[in-house]
């Protein structure tokens, strides 16, 4: 093995990479108005969502609580007849519908605590839950305003101060920016290093570096070290301009400690790469293949949805992927400042997963090189 | 049309009068890609009944030409009448293309690579609308006459490059072509199956007199047996005539020196006839290249077999043979590219030895294609190869100046290799195999596709390092008259070289006049030792027997409906086939659908479950654990060691361990019972703010709980819990579950997406691979063409849709409370318009990555954002509401949450039915008519 000739070819990949217009849109287009849109995008939990009122009260009380649906939260409210309640429900016309019973507001009045219906559609996941919630507090409220002129409520006897800690407005943007630049890491470099192998093998300049002398290490290692840098610097770039300066985020922990860790991610997830590229030939397997491989890993690390609400197996498959670490170590630092001290497992366990997959695509690279050209 | 039409386009096939109108009449024809003029004004009166054949070297507009006249192309300007009428008039091009065949560049470009030799046969039968005992007298005829009968089970991918070309031919005569167009049938393939080929044509032509056939070609001596002569230069015709006219008028002895002297002025520049001087005598004393017993074999197929042979230092040593015979896997096995399964190999006296780096130090390789970096300027070609063979650094840039020098490629240093001619980059080839001053070169057919004045400077260069630097140089060739200038050449055929000797002796032991004819000798020789079945062709049977004229011919093709069934389901066969012979994409459309719902389900819940929390207790009263057991008793969280002090529950949510943490402030128990205030503190992690989100419903209600239960254990049940009760019904879904509210939705994502992948890449792939030309030149229509495609695509996605279903009910356990049949009949029309779909975004794609990746975003975000997957339809507004209105999932959707979920039935989901049945219709209508009939 020879560096020079690593460094050497790692330069002309450098090179190749830059004379291919479509991959730099991909790149820049990842790591910039990607992650800004899909920071923005991430939807609020409740918008607009759809609701109907059956009135059997028609009092100034029940008029109060109608009228205080109204948007973002909610789209005004339809009023409807108590028979037009199922087909709506049905068709899927309403998230939900509210039933204000007959003589509500004296009942209130009386202190016999009347009760008010409250319909969920509930295979609307999102809105369902957190909408209930607020629609319950919102009734409640509107309720002891009504009453509060003719009585007077004691405070509750202990109080709960509830804090949340590390994005203290539980601004949705903090999230999903970082989770953009997670995602966007593993699928540039995954795609760029199979692509850059791909494109060898179907131009034939794979055979022209066998009979050079360099070894299959030097060329996977020169593609691995080009590709991982190309998505470091843009990654360091999106986090610093896009992130914390577009988008204003906050970065709790140490930038060079994240980078650090990508550079453990990027070694895993670039062999991958190499990995895929021998396995699938030609371009259009390789975009099947990258269907297949990288939703799933995106989507099973606990980079969107938290890893403990998924089954204890799936939870244990994907301990074996980098993604799963690398998630971990991210919000780790990115989010809650964690040091070295706390995330040095996700280290060690990345470093590891990493040495495997290099070690596996290699094996396999000089196996079907013979058969590349 | 009447009959007066129809006899009116087609011109008299009796004998006498074929002379009379031309078959192909070209008036003013140009046509221009991007910058670059490929025809220019192209005037030209093909006569009918001939043999007639078009030359000149690669690029010069032949191709182009043939795509305009077969139909394959759209006409740009000028005017092209073939068979009597206008090609530009969509009605003739219907009329005329079931009695043209046109058979495009390439070894088999149009065929269909996984299918059999009989498959692709039937194909095209089925295409001309041929029934079952017609179509299969035909196909055994031709296979019989072309020799293919023993491979009919054969994929075409698996053929040699003559057996492609004659399994084209037998495609193209399927239908008993009055016009017959072959673009360069013979390139790559060996001489005697040449022969073959021309014999079968000649047959063919004895059979059908009146029949025309144009054919392209770079070999000189097939041209001088045709009738009449194109020669083509730069996008024009440089000259025409019999070849006898063409030789009296040039005063050339052959056609590749009349070629020459018809070429402008500044093209023949500079040119000189090679001359060879002799070897020094002598110089045979040391061996270079030493081969014994040679074997490679590709499972059970031997790709060479016991190949042995000798070069000596300083020799040219030619290797001589067609398209897959064994000369590049020779060579490979050479360079240490492939390992020989038996045998042995040196080089310069050292057994080869894929590690051995030090003696590619010595070889210079130059493979078939040109295999340089396209995205690297010459110089920094030129530099990457000085580098990787060690030139020291300092003497780089005075290397990379004398090769510029000695190649003539001062001028282009910074020029990239795509925007460079072919001979140019030749040169370039051969100065970065030369780069390290090596003392062999492995040159694997050079000079294919090289027009003959750049092939001749090239071949000076090569003696001139042979000659004067004693390099030794082992080339391969399928051009007779370079192996005529190597000093020894080896003829090989199926793996074996046939003989070894210098081409004087060669020529002198078989007795021929032409290395050509002593090739075929050999050649037949060899078939005749092993019997080879592929030479059994001749004897052929009669020619009358082999093509039978059909005498009703074209009666049944000129009835021309607008869906014919026939053609129709031989697209569905065909596109089954090839999708059951690719592993991976049929994995995609088996498993793609099931892997995804598992991930989808498991990994986009929205449920929290199992929130570790801890308790900070500064009270440590029963009081205080009566509250942390509260929390704990939850189902939503599970308790963590208690924490001991702020630091420790500051490390502890830093590191994830904990996402809630809870203090309970020192005299709680003892406030408490007094009425005084207070507070309960909670941190939440806030890292993932849906689920701090949750996670703050959560600790609300359950703090909420124990105050009650505690005042009412205090006060008696009587209690005043508030004003108002609200009492929420979760329909549909009482528990809540994520997954009975993802999974009814995930299918119809995933039945819109993955079939419309699959069968926008299905239309794709053809116009990638070329196999499109197929729709542009038989009487397929468009819409025959489309549905055909989408039929098995159709039957793939109700496959997954009945796999989804189950692995819902069962393993994901989400019941189906509706009808079934509701569901499956919703499920149908929806998979043909998600489909459909597919279809309308390939008449917009041209490779195969961009449909892939278009595809799935351009189905993906309206599914997703705007068909009530997440938000409901009503709560949006805008252009979203609009696209939400329009796609077909929404609608799905409403009838697979319907009949999942709300246990609907037809008569309750109808009207989600109606939009439905409205897409098919207009999404293929619309795919059809965008749809390209002609290549532009």
């Amino acid at each position: 093995m020879r560096f020079a000739n690593i460094l050497h070819l790692g330069i002309k990949e450098l090179r190749s990479l830059s004379r291919d217009p479509i991959m730099l849109v991909l790149i820049v287009y990842a790591f910039t108005f990607s992650v800004y849109s899909q920071a923005k995008a991430v939807p609020e939990t409740l918008s607009k969502a759809p609701i109907a009122i059956v009135d059997e009260d028609r009092s100034p009380l029940s008029n109060r609580i109608i009228a205080a649906f109204y948007p973002p939260y909610f789209l005004p409210p339809e009023m409807i007849t108590w028979s037009e309640m199922d087909a709506g429900m049905d068709e899927g016309r309403f998230t939900f519908t509210l039933d204000i019973p007959p003589g509500f507001q004296r009942d209130v009045l009386a202190g016999r605590q009347p009760r008010i219906q409250l319909n969920v559609d509930a295979t609307r996941m999102s809105q369902a839950f957190t909408g209930s919630g607020y629609i319950q507090t919102i009734i409640t409220d509107e309720v002891n305003a009504f009453v509060r002129r003719h009585r007077i409520e004691a405070p509750p006897p202990v109080d709960l101060e509830l804090r949340v800690k590390f994005n203290p407005n539980l601004n949705k943007a903090w999230f999903g920016a970082v989770v953009a630049v997670i995602n966007q890491i593993t699928m540039l470099s995954i795609i760029l290093t199979g692509a850059a192998l791909i494109r060898e093998s179907e131009h034939g300049t794979i055979e022209h570096l066998l009979v050079m002398p360099v070894t299959p290490f030097e060329i996977m290692t020169s593609k691995v070290w080009t590709m991982a840098l190309v998505v470091l610097a843009a990654s360091a770039v999106s986090l610093t301009v896009v992130v914390q300066g577009l988008l204003s985020v906050p970065i709790a922990g140490s930038l060079t400690l994240f980078l650090a860790g990508t550079v453990l991610l990027l070694f895993a997830t670039t062999s991958m790469g190499i990995f895929l590229g021998t396995v699938g030939r030609t371009m259009p397997q390789f975009g099947l293949l990258i269907m297949l491989v990288l939703l799933p890993l995106q989507t099973l690390s606990g980079g969107r949805t938290p890893r403990e609400s998924m089954p204890y197996i799936v939870q244990y498959v994907m301990l074996a992927a980098p993604n799963t670490h690398f998630v971990m170590l991210a919000q780790g630092i990115l989010y809650r400042g964690a040091g070295l001290a706390i995330v040095w497992p996700q280290f060690l366990a990345l470093a590891g997963i990493g040495a495997i997959l290099f070690g596996l695509s290699l094996a396999r690279f000089r196996k079907t090189l013979g058969t590349m050209t | 049309m009447t009959d007066s039409q129809t006899d009116a386009v087609r011109p008299d096939n009796g004998a006498g009068n074929t002379d009379s109108a031309p078959v192909v009449r070209l008036t003013e024809v140009s046509l221009r890609y991007g910058k670059t003029q490929a025809l220019d004004a192209v005037s030209l009166d093909i006569p009918a009944g001939k043999m007639i054949g078009l030359i000149g070297p690669d690029g010069v507009g032949k191709s182009s030409l043939f795509a305009l006249i077969g139909g394959a192309r759209k006409i740009q300007t000028g005017r092209i009448e073939v068979l009597g009428g206008d090609m530009a008039d969509e009605a003739h091009r219907r009329l005329v293309c079931p009695r043209v065949a046109y058979m495009p560049q390439g070894l088999g470009k149009n065929l269909y690579p996984t299918l059999s030799v009989f498959e692709n046969t039937e194909f095209f039968a089925r295409l001309f609308g041929h029934g079952r005992l017609e179509r299969e007298r035909r196909i055994a005829e031709l296979l019989e006459a072309t020799g293919l009968a023993p491979f009919a089970d054969r994929p075409a991918g698996k053929l040699s490059g003559g057996m492609k070309q004659k399994l084209g031919l037998c495609c193209a005569l399927i239908h008993d072509p009055a016009l017959l167009i072959l673009d360069e049938p013979t390139t790559g393939v060996d001489p005697l199956s040449r022969r073959q080929f021309w014999e079968l044509i000649d047959r063919i032509r004895v059979a059908q007199p009146g029949m025309s056939v144009l054919v392209a070609t770079a070999y000189m001596e097939e041209a001088m047996l045709f009738d009449w002569l194109v020669a083509m230069e730069d996008g024009r015709v440089l000259a025409t005539g019999k070849p006898q006219e063409l030789l009296r008028q040039t005063g050339s002895a052959t056609l590749e020196e009349a070629f020459i002297a018809l070429l402008p002025q500044e093209k023949r520049e500079g040119y000189q006839p090679v001359r060879i001087p002799p070897r020094e005598e002598g110089a045979a004393a040391e061996i270079a290249i030493q081969a014994q017993d040679l074997t490679k074999r590709f499972g059970d197929f031997v790709a060479v077999d016991h190949v042995s042979f000798q070069i000596s230092r300083g020799e040219i040593f030619g290797f001589l043979g067609s398209n897959g015979c064994g000369k590049t896997t020779t060579m490979k096995m050479l360079t240490g590219l492939l390992p020989p399964s038996e045998g042995k190999a040196w080089l310069f006296g050292h057994p080869v030895d894929p590690h051995d780096i030090d003696t590619r130090r010595r070889v210079g390789y130059m493979s078939q294609s040109f295999s340089l970096y396209t995205e690297l300027t010459v110089r920094q070609n030129l530099e990457l190869h000085a580098r990787l063979f060690r030139l020291p650094i300092d003497r780089i840039p005075a290397r990379v100046r004398e090769m510029s020098g000695s190649f003539d490629l001062t001028e282009v240093m910074d020029a990239l290799p795509d925007a460079l001619p072919l001979g140019i980059r030749q040169r370039l080839s051969l100065a970065v195999a030369m780069i390290h001053g090596p003392e062999m070169l492995i040159l694997d057919e050079p000079t294919s596709g090289v027009d003959p004045v750049a092939r001749d400077a090239f071949w000076q260069i090569m003696i001139g390092l042979a000659r004067r630097d004693k390099v030794t140089i082992f080339i391969s060739t399928h051009f007779m008259n370079e192996a005529e200038r190597c000093d020894r050449i080896s003829l090989m055929h199926a793996g074996r070289v046939l003989v070894s000797d210098t081409p004087a002796r060669l020529k002198a032991e078989r007795g021929t006049e032409t290395l050509n004819e002593a090739f075929i000798s050999y050649l037949e020789e060899a078939a005749a030792e092993d019997q080879a079945p592929q030479l059994a062709a001749s004897p052929p049977p009669s020619p009358a027997a082999a093509v039978t004229q059909s005498p009703e011919q074209g009666g049944e093709s000129v009835k021309h409906q607008w869906v014919d069934l026939r053609r129709l389901f031989s697209y569905t066969r065909r596109e089954s086939l090839e999708l059951r012979r690719d592993p991976i994409r049929l994995a995609l459309a088996l498993w793609g659908t099931v892997l995804l719902m598992f991930v989808l389900g498991f990994g986009i819940t929205m449920d929290v479950e199992d929130l570790t929390f801890a308790v900070l207790d500064r009270d440590q009263t029963t009081t205080s654990r009566d509250y942390s057991l509260n929390l704990a008793g939850s189902r939503y969280f599970i308790e963590r060691a208690p924490i001991r002090d702020y630091d420790d529950l500051e490390r502890r949510m830093r590191s994830g361990e904990i996402s809630l943490a809870v203090e309970i402030p020192p005299g709680f128990a003892r406030d408490l019972s007094r009425g005084r205030p207070v507070a309960v503190g909670a941190w939440i992690d806030g890292a993932m703010p849906q689920r701090a989100e949750t996670v703050r419903g959560y600790v609300r209600g359950i703090h909420n709980h124990w105050l009650i239960t505690r005042t009412a254990e205090a006060l008696g049940s009587r209690s005043v819990a508030g004003l108002v009760e609200v009492e929420t019904r979760f329909r549909y879904n009482p528990d809540i579950k994520s997954l009975v509210a993802m999974v009814p939705a995930v299918i119809p994502l995933l039945l819109m997406m993955i079939p419309a992948i699959l069968s926008a890449l299905s239309v794709v792939r053809e116009k990638e691979l070329g196999s499109i030309v197929n729709l542009y030149v038989t009487p397929v229509t468009r819409l025959e063409f489309l549905l055909g495609k989408q039929i098995p695509y159709v039957a793939l996605a109700m496959l997954n849709f009945f796999l989804l279903t189950l692995l819902a009910v069962t393993i994901f356990a989400v019941p189906l409370k509706g009808s079934f049949l509701t569901l499956t009949a919703g499920a149908l029309l929806y998979v043909i318009a998600a489909t459909a779909l597919g279809l309308l975004i390939s008449t917009f794609m041209r490779s195969q990555i961009a449909a892939l990746f278009g595809t799935a975003v351009i189905t993906l975000i309206p599914a997703v954002q705007y068909s009530g997957m997440i938000d409901p339809v009503a709560s949006l507004e805008g252009a979203g509401a609009l696209i939400g209105k329009i796609y077909p999932t929404t609608y799905f959707l409403t009838i697979s949450r319907g009949t999942f979920s709300k246990a609907l039935h037809l008569s309750d989901l109808y009207a989600s039915f109606i939009p439905l049945a409205i897409a098919v219709p207009v999404l293929i209508v619309l795919s059809a008519v965008l749809l390209r009939k002609q290549e532009r």
